[in-house]
């Protein structure tokens, strides 16, 4: 029976004081830091030789079987592949290729349990294998030296090598560091109990590390190329010596304890120094590769063959035939322990990878990928279930175990508070999870999970930081976006208003331009129309539609009234064009050219007007009423004088002297009192009717077109003396208040002859006063006419 | 008498140097804005969500910084209260369930057979993680979505889900033991006379 692996009981060992150098080397050797010496069990599985299984029907390839990104799947399902055929690319830099360990079918790519501590399902390639193991084309490498380093290591990289030794980071990465290698060390230390992978291998295939190592050197170009072997394999060590015997290669040999074959502390072990915390081994000038690695590169420098297989440690009580073998990625755990006799009854654990680091699996359709490098079918007996976790008691025995002088006890202390801070403080991320700490913990604490959980809450947390980090960026990336947008869309409608302005202040340029000009005297302009108008007219071409220009513009007030003014003369002037006319076609029938000739007169008269219009119009304004008789030629002038209107002209003469001679008798009437007051009232009356008849007669033949009212005149002009000729609107206002004024006076004077003697002085009075009134309208009549 | 007079004579002249100093620090390391209204905000998720009541993860950080309750943060949950708390060296609180609960963590999705391509969703997002254009189907750029649920409420057809987040292989960690019951926090000898 063997020994339980994880025993609290187990004291640890100074390494110093179990250290038998059987190094036949000169080379020095360091101690390790820390370290334990658990139960070796190694010799179960190196009694039979490495064997090859026999080829699966299934094989099940993770596409994660390396540190970094899955691989790219390269073919669909359905495909024939052969064997060595990339069926998957590296998807970035920090990834690995995949290569069909087989000839087959690929059946599937799906979610498959994959070997992994979560117990998770993972996007596998399902590869029905054939049996005919048809290889592919395949690129041998006759003398590695004639390429360059950097073509080698795209060699390997198209190998989809990634590190055998447990850790699987993607071993072209290692091989490019970008700083000068001195140091080459290859890893056969192999110090986990159990696994004897490394150790088969080397006792094997010693001309094949010692060939990829030299690979490798060359690659590197590292001066040296150290090889660390513990003293438990003593069969490897002659093999690896003999193989490497006149080489430059260093076999160094350093006592056995677990665990130094980290990196770290292998590095420590062969060279004494120490890779600072957060460093790489590159930082100083090595390069750590495992054994099994440096096999793989020369398989796929020299052969040309990439990485579809390695060699697996099947071991545990529940085997009865435990071994090495060398199986194809992706062979099933079942079939393996099936090819090493599994005892079923007696299986208990399931364990991927040794004792101390590897992790269970709770069942057996899990493929070997790169890094399986051991399977273990332990009974009962062989792994007991972990005893309770008790107080920790301060004893201190992990930090001594510590390999990277850690301390894991306020380690322990800090992930059961979750003190993210603290852990970090305390270089929680140098902890290489070898194990150490818990396999002397007499109180059984689970110090690893404590230090894996941490790990991983922190990563979490860092990742979740990140995002917020790029959230925050983004959303501010946002804002500003937004208000750029907006910014943009304002200054566009700006630039678009500005635009529209500019051409708007561009029309009104083009016609302020000949508004200018016109401006600048608009009378003069008015005349120089009327000028050329009038030339116009005289050659008998009258052109209306050329004033009309001049009546949309934007004007001052006091321009707008000479506007006004100058369009009142400009329909005069048009009128009389008009008329002109007129009078010029009934001329050609009546022969009467005098007619023109006064009318030709007339229009020059008002092209003259126009000129006085300023004046004439601000007095105009004035009280429409007002008796100033200067401005009354302007405003009979207005009206057009055709040959009609002149008649009518001379009729409103004959009228006004009529008139005058009805007033004088009016007057003469009034001073000789009331005896013909009944006469006088019915002729006043008369005169009244037949000045409103003469008035609305005369207003028609205004409106009318003026060849029509030929005949009117004569036939009312005559009446009696009281008869009033066709008057102003003025005039016939002062017509009628004078005919009012009389009315009164006759309606006084037949008071006072109807009333006595006393009331007859008031009523005088009031006559006195009505004659006065209607002798200041007659008056006012008399200089109107 | 003078020895007084000297000692208080030179503790003024140190008064008036250091003084003097002080002052011109105060002007040249001048500290610009106030820095622990960033240092709020770097804690605070960036979901940019408003379940706090306020428009964004910055203007609840300077709500805190003016006084604040830093349980409002349903997102962050109690990791994000605590850190706060220990930032401004207050008692930690229970997250104010007012504001909502801590859940786990989510991304929008949307039902992209349904989507009518309006791009309301879209104008809602506030860290642009959802892709589309008028009359496209739009989609949900999960790396980049804070599940902040912004965009579920403007959808006219209601095809946008909130998913949660599976935990991938790349993404699992291991959990903390859990203590054991009854022998957790004793040793051995403890344990003796025990009738557990």
């Amino acid at each position: 029976m063997n020994a339980i692996v994880k025993s609290p009981h187990q004291d640890i060992q100074s390494p110093v004081a179990g250290s038998q150098v059987i190094a036949s080397s000169e080379r020095k050797i360091w101690p390790l830091t820390g370290g334990v010496h658990p139960e070796e069990n190694k010799h179960q599985s190196t009694s039979r030789p490495v064997s090859v299984p026999p080829l699966p029907e299934t094989l099940v390839l993770p596409l994660s079987q390396h540190a970094g990104l899955p691989a790219d799947p390269l073919i669909r399902v359905g495909n024939k592949v052969l064997k060595g055929q990339m069926i998957a690319k590296a998807s970035g830099f920090v990834s690995a290729a995949l290569h069909a360990p087989t000839s087959g079918t690929v059946t599937a790519i799906e979610n498959r349990p994959i070997p992994h501590a979560s117990g998770f399902y993972d996007l596998c390639i399902i590869l029905e294998t054939d049996g005919q193991e048809l290889w592919c084309q395949l690129a041998p490498v006759a003398d590695y030296r004639q390429l360059s380093p950097a073509e080698l290591v795209e060699k390997v990289r198209d190998a989809g090598i990634s590190g055998m030794g447990g850790a699987g980071f993607p071993t072209a990465i290692k091989l490019a560091p970008g700083t000068a290698i001195n140091t080459l060390i290859i890893n056969g230390t192999e110090c986990e109990p159990y696994i004897t992978a490394d150790d088969m291998l080397m006792r094997e295939k010693a001309d094949a590390v010692i060939q990829g190592a030299e690979i490798l050197q060359y690659m590197l170009g590292a001066r040296e190329c150290l090889i660390g072997i513990e003293d438990n394999k003593p069969e490897a060590i002659t093999a690896m010596r003999r193989a490497a015997a006149g080489k430059n290669i260093d076999i160094v040999v350093f006592p056995t304890i677990y665990p130094s074959g980290g990196e770290k502390q292998l590095i420590q072990i062969l060279t004494g120094q120490e890779v600072p915390s957060g460093k790489l081994p590159a930082d100083l000038g090595m390069v750590v590769q495992n054994v099994g690695t440096a096999v793989a590169v020369k398989d796929a420098i020299v052969d040309g063959k990439p990485l579809i297989s390695r060699i697996t440690t099947l071991t545990g009580d529940a085997l009865a035939a435990p071994q090495n073998v060398d199986v194809l990625i992706g062979t099933l755990a079942q079939d393996l322990l099936q090819y090493a006799a599994l005892k079923t009854s007696e299986l208990s654990t399931l364990v991927f990878g040794g004792p101390m680091m590897g992790f269970t699996v709770d069942r057996m359709d899990i493929p070997v990928i790169k890094t399986s490098n051991c399977l273990i079918a332990a009974t009962e007996d062989e792994f007991p279930a972990a005893p309770d976790a008790q107080a920790c008691i301060r004893c201190g025995h992990c930090a001594e175990a510590c390999p990277s002088s850690l301390l894991p006890q306020q380690l322990y202390w800090h992930a059961r508070a979750e003190n993210h801070e603290q852990l970090m403080h305390h270089n929680l991320f140098d902890c290489i999870e070898c194990g150490a700490c818990s396999f002397v913990c007499p109180s059984s604490i689970p110090l690893v999970q404590y230090y894996r959980a941490s790990k991983g809450a922190i990563r979490t947390q860092e990742a979740k930081h990140t995002k917020s980090e790029r959230s925050k960026q983004r959303y501010e990336d946002r804002l500003a976006r937004l208000e750029q947008e907006k910014a943009e869309k304002e200054a566009k409608r700006k630039a678009n208003a500005e635009r529209a302005a500019k051409l708007k202040a561009a029309k009104t340029a083009e016609q302020t331009g000949s508004d200018a000009k016109a401006e600048e005297d608009p009378i003069q302009a008015a005349i120089a129309r009327a000028k050329a108008r009038k030339a116009a007219a005289a050659a008998g071409n009258s052109e209306p539609a050329s004033g009309r220009q001049a009546s949309d513009r934007p004007l001052s007030a006091k321009q707008k009234e000479l506007k006004v003014q100058l369009s009142m003369a400009k329909a005069q002037a048009k009128k009389t064009e008009r008329a002109l006319a007129a009078a010029e076609a009934s001329a050609e029938l009546k022969g009467d050219r005098k007619d023109i000739e006064q009318l030709k007169s007339n229009l020059a008269m008002l092209n003259e007007q126009v000129s006085q219009l300023q004046q004439a119009f601000d007095e105009n304004s004035q009280d429409s009423a007002s008796k100033d008789s200067p401005e009354k030629p302007v405003k009979v002038a207005k009206p057009a004088l055709s040959d009609n209107e002149k008649k009518r002209k001379v009729e409103l003469a004959m009228a006004k002297a009529a008139l005058k001679k009805a007033e004088r008798a009016l007057a003469a009437a009034v001073e000789s009192g009331f005896p013909d007051e009944q006469e006088n009232t019915e002729s006043f009356k008369q005169a009244v009717e037949a000045c409103q008849a003469n008035i609305k007669r005369l207003e028609a033949e205004a409106s009318e077109p003026p060849a029509e009212t030929a005949i009117p005149p004569s036939a009312d002009a005559k009446p009696s003396a009281k008869a009033k000729a066709p008057l102003t609107d003025e005039a016939k206002k002062l017509k009628i208040e004078s005919a009012m004024a009389n009315a009164a006076v006759k309606k006084l004077q037949r008071a006072i002859a109807s009333t006595g003697e006393d009331e007859q002085d008031t009523l005088k009075q009031q006559l006195v006063a009505a004659e006065q009134k209607a002798a200041e309208l007659k008056q006012a009549l008399e200089s109107l006419s | 008498m003078d020895i007084v007079l000297y000692a208080i004579g030179a503790l003024l002249a140190l008064a008036l140097i250091f003084g003097a100093i002080l002052g011109f620090a105060a002007i040249r390391f001048k500290v610009e804005g106030n820095p622990i209204v960033d240092q709020i905000n770097e804690i605070l998720p960036q979901t940019q969500c408003g379940q706090c009541g306020y428009p964004g993860c910055r203007p609840y950080a300077e709500a805190i910084a003016n006084g604040d309750a830093i349980n409002k943060c349903p997102p962050g949950g109690q990791a994000t209260i605590n850190t706060l708390a220990d930032l401004l060296d207050v008692e930690p609180e229970p997250l104010d369930a007012e504001h909502g609960q801590e859940s786990i963590t989510k991304v929008a999705f949307i039902r992209e057979a349904e989507c009518i391509g309006c791009t309301k969703c879209i104008q809602a997002c506030p860290v642009d993680a959802i892709l589309g254009a008028a009359k496209q189907m739009h989609t949900v750029i999960s790396d980049e979505c804070t599940g902040c649920d912004l965009c579920v409420e403007p959808c006219p057809v209601d095809c946008i889900e909130m998913r949660p987040v599976d935990i991938t292989v790349r993404t699992w960690s291991w959990a903390l033991p859990q203590p054991n019951h009854g022998k957790a926090g004793l040793i051995a000898t403890d344990l003796r006379g025990q009738t557990v």
